[in-house]
């Protein structure tokens, strides 16, 4: 058992030598990720290159064949959805994220709700709190939306901002993101990138799926670029120009490895001011 | 109440920071729109009172007509509560007037053989809980869609309680004593007592729908179903729990009718499926789960009670009973989903 400071150094996150095999079939093999504290990573490959199994795994849907989980830099076995979730692991899906004709309210509050003794709700309280995270962190300050507002007349970047406010209301300490910015349009993706910040700005850590490096790039400290079950190849956006991922994504498709070195990741995730 | 006045943001938005909901008087449209369904019921529910009113004013200024409906309206407006709730979820369940006939027979073969109502009542209503599990398990253990699965034990259902009671009418005469004849089915001022216990029924369901944890549930798997088990939701359990409800509502609706005539037929419940349905889906119930109320349904039983009188009253046969709830069905369900894509 590592000590209190031990944990407060360790990875968020870290996956060790993981390997996930269906019926013969390799989906990831010996696959080491770690995501630091605060820290946002993109995780980027082709369809099939393992990304959904990689998430399912942290999710707590599949098991690993092979390998090692560590929360916190506590090696964590046999994890469920619900231990997954009590770790702080949130998955934020576009499609599945908010019961459409529902209000905000029961939205933000869907299985979790605030509730009196033997269950009753307490509508006032979730109403009152909804109408605060609308000004607060969601930023809705129209006249237009109010805690009653039906969500399907949301665009698909504010639903998947109410899921992350969602999210980090309940204490979420690690979002995924699956394929956020798929079928929005380029204001909606601005509106998504500034959801995507407020998850940094709350001190949590966040990994984003996508096969496109253009709706990572601006956002994520380190992209982590996945490639039929390894890992091909890790790089700071910070270092690199969009180009010069481009060109790298492309030799990766070609040749399944990348010629350019790994950059470095920092202890404590978050930049080189902690760099040890 | 005083979170505007630190928050400048607050005075942009003039929804309610107290929590409370959108009231009529601040806000009219706003309410108009967010209770656009319920609105749009009560307005049809009044007009086509009004209607009656000035097309039959002897009837339908005296209170006779109303003692008529608090006889029959309870008869598939038990049910049709908790069945709003199935169907705000995306099941259905068909075979409810099938599990008020085999709740009888429970309820008569028990009766006979101690004479003891009250454990009558109880075999019924536990019968009908048995009936609502079986068709949960067929529909989420199985994985039976609810509409084939529910078709299907409405027949087994019906055959059963038939074989059992030997095809037999019964006449309950003797439990006229008891006192749970005189609070099930007794009179108040002329009303029949099942009236009182439709309005409990709904005010129960009405609040396990709009004010509990299960509700908020319901609303979620009818609305999207992988949103409700990715949040956590036993999505499972539920749906059993709504096919149970309805199973114990029909047995008890099933004892209300057959006290009421103070007899027991093999068909009782025949001919409340259509009116059942005519009433959840008139209500605004959506056929595509996530939306529906409970008053709706209050008023979609009356305005289906009020019909059902109107024909009588018209000088219409019983024949055309079924094509006009038929109508009903078709017409309001109809409406609904060009509501839904048009304005949805």
């Amino acid at each position: 058992m590592p000590s209190p400071e031990d944990q407060q150094r360790a990875p968020r996150l870290e996956l060790r030598g993981v390997t996930k095999q269906f019926a013969g079939v390799k989906a990831l093999s010996d696959v080491n990720f770690r995501l630091g504290r605060n820290e946002i990573v993109g995780l980027i490959g082709d369809n099939g290159a393992g990304k959904s199994t990689l998430i399912k795994i942290v999710c707590g849907y599949h098991e690993q064949t092979k390998g090692e989980l560590l929360f916190d830099g506590v090696p964590v076995t046999n994890l469920t959805v619900e231990k997954a979730r009590e770790l702080g692991v949130a998955a934020v899906y576009q499609e599945r994220a908010l019961a459409d004709l529902q209000t905000l309210w029961r939205n933000i509050f869907i299985g979790q709700e605030i509730v009196t003794r033997f269950g009753f709700l307490n509508v006032r309280e979730m109403r009152r709190a909804t109408q605060k995270l609308m000004l607060g962190s969601m930023g809705f300050t129209s006249t237009a939306v109010t805690p009653e507002s039906v969500v399907k007349n949301f665009s698909g970047g504010e639903k998947q901002g109410i899921a992350i406010t969602r999210a980090l209301y309940f204490d979420a300490e690690i979002l995924i993101l699956d394929e956020p910015a798929v079928g929005l349009s380029i204001s909606e993706i601005d509106k998504l990138l500034l959801f995507i910040q407020s998850i940094r700005d709350a001190g949590k850590s966040a990994i984003l799926i996508d096969h496109n490096i253009f709706h990572v790039y601006e956002v994520a400290d380190r992209v982590v670029v996945l490639d039929r079950g390894t890992i091909a190849g890790r790089f700071r956006p910070k270092h690199r120009s969009v180009i010069e991922l481009t060109e790298i994504m492309r030799e990766i498709a070609e040749t399944g490895t990348s010629s350019v070195p790994d950059d470095p990741f920092e202890e404590g995730g978050k930049g080189e001011e902690v760099a040890s | 109440m005083t979170d505007t006045a630190e928050d400048p943001k607050g005075s942009v938005t003039d929804s309610r920071p107290d929590g409370r909901g959108i009231s009529f008087r601040k806000d009219p449209k706003r309410f108009l729109s967010a209770y656009a369904g319920q609105v749009g019921i009560t307005g049809a529910f009044i007009a086509l009172w009004l209607t009656f009113v000035f097309a039959a004013p002897d009837t339908f200024l005296k209170l006779d007509i109303y003692r008529a409906f608090a006889a029959t309206i309870p008869m598939f407006g038990i049910v049709a509560l908790p069945l709003t709730l199935v169907i705000v979820a995306g099941e259905i369940d068909l075979s409810f007037p099938s599990v008020m006939a085999l709740g009888m027979v429970g309820f008569v073969l028990v009766w006979e053989a101690t004479g003891n109502v009250g454990l009558a009542v109880l075999t019924a209503l536990l019968i009908g809980a048995a009936a609502g599990l079986l068709n949960a398990f067929i529909v989420v253990k199985i994985g039976v869609p609810a509409l084939v699965a529910t078709i299907g034990t409405m027949f087994f259902f019906r055959g059963l309680a038939t074989v059992l009671i030997g095809g037999r009418n019964i006449t309950l005469a003797p439990t006229r004593d008891s006192i749970l004849f005189r609070v099930f089915v007794g009179k108040f001022h002329g009303f029949p007592l099942q009236s009182f216990w439709l309005l409990l029924v709904a005010v129960a369901v009405w609040i396990l729908l709009n004010r509990h944890k299960f509700g908020a549930a319901v609303y979620v798997i009818g609305d999207n179903i992988q949103t409700a088990e990715l949040q956590g939701i036993k999505t499972g359990r539920v749906r059993m729990i709504l096919f149970v409800l309805v199973g114990v509502a029909a047995a008890f609706a099933g004892i209300l009718s057959s006290l009421f005539i103070v007899s027991f037929f093999p068909s009782v419940g025949e001919g409340q499926l259509l009116p059942a349905l005519a009433a959840v889906f008139v209500g605004g119930t959506s056929v595509f789960g996530g939306k529906g109320t409970i008053l709706g349904t209050v008023l979609g039983a009356f305005m289906i009670g009020t019909i059902q009188a109107g024909i009588v009253a018209v000088g219409l046969t019983g024949f055309y009973t079924e094509l006009i709830y038929g109508a009903v069905i078709v017409v309001s369900v109809s409406i609904h989903a060009v509501v839904q894509r048009r304005f949805g």
